[in-house]
């Protein structure tokens, strides 16, 4: 074309960025990696390729990690844990702050690298990527500067074990490594077998920052390598992001282990645009929601719902935006899409978009490149019964629908058993602020979509996985309470029926406690309980699964609570411990019969620990991050929604207490299940209830067994989170049953706990109560 | 080539109020434009002769003279060395315009004789239009009759920040007849709006009112042509083009002194609007420094060393 052409048609050229300096890397290590442990590479073993996957073109082999691969990783970051979390704090941070500055050193040889194996776009890695990890390090240095005097009571796991998504490849890494290692955890990480080369680059470079042999270590390998290592004896910690049908996996695989758990799992995003917006930086907040990272973005904007009053509007602006797209190859400075991950992925999307028969299919008008590429894609007029409505398409394919009123969006925003992230639309500060906090997501953007930062934590809620990552909610999930003790909890039994039982007095029989009402149990069974002196105390219900339903039914419904003033439950919590306090003698004594110890410091610590959740449920604040951006980032705790709780015995009203107190303070409602041994000490509080204007459904109490009742709460598809302190060994089949709805598990792992120690509250207690939500709202006229 | 002036429509009142602006949503996208094209080598080239030919290139100063407008004219006969524009093959290049004060007319379109370079003039009182109303109309009909073959109008600026659209409608309308046949140009002085919010209002009534072009700013204020404000106004002269189909042209004036900035303004266009819209018809550059960078650039481009500014004829 001569210049006159170009002149005329305005054309735009390809503009590509230079891969010399990546293949040069990839030929330093002759095209073949071993595994990165004890700080050098190992030989390559059995490898396997890793393509790019614009052309196709191989880039290097990688080798599949073995067994014993993983077992000298682990080994070795076991050596190196102690000694690196005995450092003093600065240390690690200077190692932390040299990661960043290496990173941003060699940011354009990451770009390249990252775009090269992931065929995401040159100006994603080297604008978005790569920033953002610097970032990490720099602020995750600062955390590890920060912690011996910001969270003192607070000590690292372990080893961590991270295996990691091909969509951020190194962005990832940086979420998990950078948090472990600040908290002063060691971590083995594999990075996805599609994309392995900047995690081996990062293994290089942070020998060139000096790190301790051993802190980091890189196995490469298939899902099968990641299996064994969550699957590893050796590691503490499991940190996962990818697939919500791996996650389960892991919850299960994992579930008894004992290690801790985070995941952060898939979505499918509510992309919520009101007519009052402004609709033009909508369209654009969609290119950035759906056709950013090829649309391979778990937190991808990727279900549309508009006003219907604006839709048709709506639409073709978005078709027209569409057809301005470019796809092409992803090392050109002048494209927007690059290539899809993989020919398997791209089948799956268009087995997904082809199965397809609702609404109607708009397919860009772009240009669609030789190769792995996919074109954006809009289908609108969908239900929320289609299944695209429902199910994470991991491409650039946007569904849509339309709704009335804010309410009806909410409602529709909310119909997913996901709960990544959510964007909202509207030039009304109201409407906004009103709908946001309503929406079911770990993180919500306010006229915005996808901003990220170091500072803000980023997780999801229900099957999109749980815990945080970034700010210090995201440093949490590496650490531990100081100084658990781990004594064994021996199981507690009822007192056996005595051969010559006294009974006296008026028959009392305690029933169950559902939606603010005594009722009898659904099986009709009840079981007598006796003192330890033998004395018919009075008759417990046996509730079952049914009674389970009907609880969890009744605290779903009692929604109101958690839109109670916070003050508000402060009183009601203040007011059930005045009014256990003027039957102190009457549950002392209940104490002293059930257990024949001294009931009367039990009651006193429960009245304690009701003030002292009373006293946090207006004080356990949110806090506004740090983020680069004219706006805030609104850091929320909010209730988790309806918790199940198995309570321990050891401390039949206490422990019961010390469970529902912080439940409730924090405007969650719970279905409890009081000590098997020793019920009788929660069913005296129903009276106390009653009087204390705590609302219907809010508590719900259901007596019975621990090994019946615990596991239709673990596995109830309502409920959100389950607590265990039994002594009855259920924690392995709680945590098996919590993948069903990868609800949040607490549990006790057999070990005992001191229910009289000041450490039995907290914080921590709180944490468990709540999840942490990230509402962006930039603002600016 | 001609293209249906646009021939206005009645003020329409729940459409301008109905119009959004979310500032932090716009500049989140205005941020990332330069970052998401980029032309190279040929292309860069003649990407750069397309940026001279919509340039207005402008002198508004006091101290203008005949002498220093006809330099200016010359120069945008000749925006490039002949040797570079016959390498190039771009023999025939001309700027898209020259911008003068109403004096300057007649000299500038004496020199500018035997070539299709239009003149184009301030008027109504240029840059803060605060001139009594009928000397501001009486002077672009004196304008016109001076040879003026384009006028550049100011608002007033007080109409936007009062909500007084049927003033702002009124105004434009009748500045609109005055030019006649000639077609105007609205600066709306973008720097002395206060919001994007009302830039895009004022960019809506103007159009309504009849404008043939909408322009940022007189060069003269604070802040001159952003992206943000380039974003607002060509979303609303899309939406105007969509609504009622005549395509009004846009004109970022001010503050574009770079030839990778004139890139960024050219791909936005051709990206937001259309290829139409990258043209001098639809499009203008005012400015008067940029030419001098680009002129460096196309020499770098033609010997593949960097360029200074001595090598090139000032304007």
């Amino acid at each position: 074309m001569s210049i006159r052409d170009i002149f005329n048609d305005l054309s735009y050229g390809p503009a590509l960025e230079s891969a010399t300096e990546a293949h040069g890397f990839l030929a330093s290590h002759q095209g073949r990696f071993g595994c990165f442990i004890d700080g050098k590479f190992s030989k390559p073993g059995t490898c396997f390729a890793t393509k790019n996957p614009a052309s196709g073109e191989h880039l290097a082999d990688v080798t599949q990690a073995n067994m014993q691969d993983i077992h000298k990783a682990i080994a070795a970051a076991r050596r190196a844990q102690g000694p690196w979390a005995a450092l003093p704090h600065h240390a690690r941070a200077q190692y932390l702050y040299a990661l960043a500055r290496l990173v941003q050193k060699h940011a354009r040889l990451f770009a390249v690298l990252e775009t090269l194996d992931n065929g995401k776009p040159i100006r994603e890695t080297r604008d978005i990527d790569v920033p953002l990890v610097a970032r990490h390090f720099y602020y995750h240095a600062g955390l590890a500067q920060l912690l011996p005097t910001e969270a003192p009571d607070l000590e690292p796991l372990g080893v961590c074990g991270a295996v990691i998504p091909w969509n951020f490849p190194l962005l990832m890494l940086a979420w998990k490594v950078a948090p472990a290692l600040a908290a002063g955890n060691t971590i083995v990480l594999k990075p996805a077998e599609y994309t392995p080369l900047t995690a081996l680059l990062f293994a290089k470079i942070s020998c060139e920052a000096g790190l301790p042999k051993g802190v980091v270590n890189i196995v490469t390998g298939d899902g099968a390598t990641g299996a064994a290592l969550v699957d590893h004896a050796g590691i503490d910690k499991v940190a996962f992001t990818g697939s919500t049908e791996v996650g389960r996996k892991i919850r299960e695989a994992t579930a008894g282990s004992g290690k801790a758990l985070t995941l952060e799992l898939g979505g499918k995003s509510p992309f919520i645009v009101f007519e009052d917006a402004d609709v033009d930086s909508a369209v654009e907040g969609l290119v950035d929601a759906i056709w950013f990272n090829q649309g391979q973005v778990c937190c991808a904007g990727s279900r549309l719902l508009v006003q219907e009053g604006l839709a048709e509007r709506f639409y073709t602006k978005l078709r027209a935006r569409m057809d301005g797209l470019r796809l092409g190859n992803p090392l050109d400075k002048c494209i927007d899409m690059g290539a899809i991950i993989d020919p398997v992925q791209k089948a799956n999307i268009t087995a997904m978009v082809d199965a397809n028969k609702d609404g109607e299919t708009y397919v860009a008008k772009c240009v669609l490149p030789e190769g792995c590429y996919y074109p954006p894609t809009l289908i609108t007029g969908l239900n929320s019964a289609s299944s695209l409505m429902q199910e994470e398409i991991f491409g650039p394919v946007l569904v849509a629908t339309t709704f009335r009123t804010p309410s009806e969006a909410v409602t529709l925003a909310n119909n997913s058993r996901y709960g990544l992230a959510a964007s909202v639309w509207s030039e009304s500060i109201n409407l906004t602020l009103e709908v946001a906090p309503k929406l079911r997501a770990g993180v919500v953007w306010v006229n915005g979509t996808n901003m990220f930062d170091a500072a803000a934590g980023f997780g999801g809620v229900g099957e999109s996985g749980f815990g945080r990552e970034g700010g210090w909610e995201g440093l949490r999930a590496y650490l531990k309470p100081k100084g658990q003790s781990n004594a064994l909890l021996k199981p507690a039994n009822p007192v056996r029926e005595p051969t010559s039982p006294q009974v006296s007095g008026i028959d009392r029989t305690a029933k169950l406690y559902i939606g603010g009402k005594q009722v009898r149990p659904d099986g009709g069974y009840s079981s007598a309980i006796w003192s330890q002196t033998g004395q018919l105390l009075g008759h417990v219900s046996l509730g079952n699964r049914k009674d389970i339903r009907n609880s969890v039914e009744a605290a779903q419904a009692a929604t109101s609570w958690a839109n109670t003033t916070a003050h508000q439950r402060a009183q009601i919590l203040y007011y059930i411990g005045e009014n256990m306090s003027a039957r102190t003698d009457e549950f002392a004594a209940r104490l002293k019969n059930l257990t024949g110890k001294s009931g009367k410091n039990e009651v006193e610590q429960a009245i304690s620990r009701l003030f002292y959740y009373a006293a946090f449920a207006d004080k356990f604040d949110g806090t506004v991050k740090s983020v680069p951006l004219r706006g805030v980032a609104m850091a929320m705790n909010v209730p988790c929604g309806v918790i199940g709780a198995i309570c321990p015995d050891e401390a039949p009203l206490l422990g019961l207490v010390s469970l529902m107190a912080p439940i409730i303070a924090m405007g969650n409602r719970t279905v409890l299940v009081p000590s098997e041994a020793y019920p009788l000490a929660a069913t005296d509080l129903y009276q106390v209830f009653d009087t204390s204007d705590l609302p219907a459904g809010v508590v719900n109490i259901v007596t019975g067994a621990h090994l019946e009742l615990a596991p239709v709460l673990a596995g109830h598809m309502d409920v959100d989170a389950v607590w265990s302190f039994s002594s009855k060994g259920l924690s392995a089949e709680i945590e098996r049953l919590a993948a069903g709805n990868l609800k949040r598990t607490w549990v006790n792992h057999g070990k005992a706990k001191d229910w009289f120690d000041p450490k039995s509250e907290g914080r921590h207690f709180l944490e468990a109560a709540t999840e942490v939500k990230t509402i962006w709202v930039p603002y600016g006229e | 080539m001609s293209r249906q002036r646009n021939q206005g429509m009645a003020l329409d009142l729940d459409w301008v109020s109905a119009v959004q602006a979310n500032t932090s949503a716009i500049e989140r996208r205005a941020a990332t434009l330069p970052t998401r094209r980029s032309v190279k080598k040929d292309h860069q080239a003649a990407w750069l002769c397309k940026a001279i030919s919509v340039i207005d290139l402008t002198t508004l100063s006091g101290d203008d003279t005949k002498g220093r407008v006809a330099r200016l004219c010359a120069k945008a006969r000749q925006p490039v060395r002949p040797d570079l524009t016959q390498i190039l093959g771009m023999e025939d290049l001309t700027v898209g315009a020259v911008c003068v004060y109403h004096d300057m007319i007649e000299g500038a379109r004496r020199a500018l004789e035997g070539t299709t370079i239009p003149v184009a003039a301030v008027s109504t009182g240029f840059p803060s239009g605060l001139s009594p109303y009928h000397l501001r109309l009486q002077e672009i009909k004196a304008s016109v009759e001076a040879g003026a073959q384009e006028i550049d109008i100011v608002i007033s600026r007080r109409h936007v920040l009062t909500g007084d659209w049927q003033a702002l409608y009124e105004e434009m309308s009748q500045m609109r007849a005055a030019c006649g046949a000639v077609h105007v140009k609205a600066i709306l002085a973008t720097g002395e709006l206060g919001t994007l919010r009302n830039v895009a209002r004022a960019s809506l009534v103007c159009m309504m009112a009849g404008a043939d072009f909408i322009k940022t700013s007189t060069g003269k204020e604070g802040v001159n042509a952003t992206l943000p404000v380039s974003l607002t106004m060509i979303r609303a002269i899309r939406d105007y083009k969509t609504r009622t189909g005549f395509a009004v042209g846009y004109k970022p004036a001010g503050g574009i002194s770079k030839a990778k900035d004139a890139l960024v303004y050219l791909s936005m266009m051709k990206d937001e609007l259309g290829l139409p819209w990258a043209q001098p018809d639809l499009f203008r550059f005012g400015a008067s420094s940029l030419l001098g960078d680009i002129e460096r650039q196309l020499e770098h481009y033609v010997t593949g060393q960097y360029s200074a500014s001595y090598r090139h004829a000032i304007g």
